[in-house]
């Protein structure tokens, strides 16, 4: 039995050691967007029609 | 991250997957001659096809690359072979675990097991050299020659198990399936749950490869399109 609950366990923890580093690397990414939106934001002024479409609340 | 319908496949692979689990303690009997270490093989086995399954992908995803020039295949073929090498990982680790207490070793020199280690030393030199080429199309090229090439190591394994004097019993032959059929009914769970596992898997790590290099090329120019 002490051979069974270690395959298991090692099959799980390598299962969520690797969906870990994905989410790890979702959260880089998704900073990183957050960091490129906000230089985009600096650089380029909103256009008329696209201030116009956020003030309407649409998408 | 996830979007609707990955969400619904992820409940899905969840469910298929307690199921699996229940059938691999609770429904399958215990072995006669192995008691309950057998059980392990409701998670080896599955987890050692899906990952054949997984190297076949990326073997076809390098294929489809050298045809195409498109990076989406590229990244295929990436996320494909970091998934099977992560599954045969595990597939040498619960072997290990099987063999010792019925082997008595916790590894042997046999056909089938050298050829699977071999196979996993390509796909891992295969993620290796595909990391280190980063933006360099011709090694990426070169990348997806070694995915399709070490994938010729698969039927090397499926055959040595069968031909050679593996020690590695072998369940499924052309006449019958040696398993009673609550056995097989649990094996068959667990193939489908690991199945949409990796399904599951691939997507959401394909989609993060995407957008890594999207992200990549949008922070180099310094300017996003469209």
């Amino acid at each position: 039995m002490t051979y069974l609950f270690w395959a298991f366990a090692a099959v799980w923890v390598g299962i969520f050691l690797y969906l870990y580093a994905l989410t790890r690397r979702s959260q880089a990414l998704a900073r990183e967007v957050h960091a490129l939106r906000e230089r985009l934001e600096k650089t380029a002024p909103p256009s008329p029609s696209a201030a116009g479409r956020s003030r309407a609340g649409g998408p | 991250m996830l979007r609707s319908r990955d969400t619904v496949l992820a409940w899905i692979t969840g469910a298929m997957m307690l199921i699996a689990l229940y059938g691999a303690f609770v429904f399958a009997p215990p072995e006669r001659v192995m008691g309950d270490i057998q059980r392990i093989f409701y998670v080896h086995l599955p987890l050692a096809w899906i990952g054949f399954v997984a190297f076949a992908h990326a073997c076809w995803a390098g294929i489809w690359y050298l045809r195409t020039a498109r990076r989406e295949w590229d990244e295929a073929g990436v996320a494909a072979a970091e998934i099977g090498v992560l599954f045969s990982t595990l597939v040498i680790v619960t072997g290990s675990l099987w063999a010792r207490p019925v082997w008595g070793t916790w590894w042997t020199w046999d056909p089938q097991l050298v050829t699977y280690l071999i196979l996993w030393l390509i796909y891992v030199g295969y993620l290796v050299l595909r990391g280190a080429a980063g933006e360099d199309v011709r090694r990426a090229r070169f990348a997806a020659v070694f995915a399709i090439v070490g994938f010729v190591d698969v039927p090397l394994v499926w055959l040595s198990a069968r031909y050679l004097r593996a020690l590695s019993p072998v369940i499924f032959t052309s006449r019958s399936v040696g398993l009673a059929p609550s056995m097989a009914w649990t094996l068959a769970a667990g193939l489908v749950a690991w199945s949409l596992f990796y399904w599951t898997l691939f997507r959401a790590r394909l989609r993060i490869g995407l957008l890594e290099t999207e992200v990549a090329a949008l922070a180099g120019d310094g300017e996003v399109h469209g």
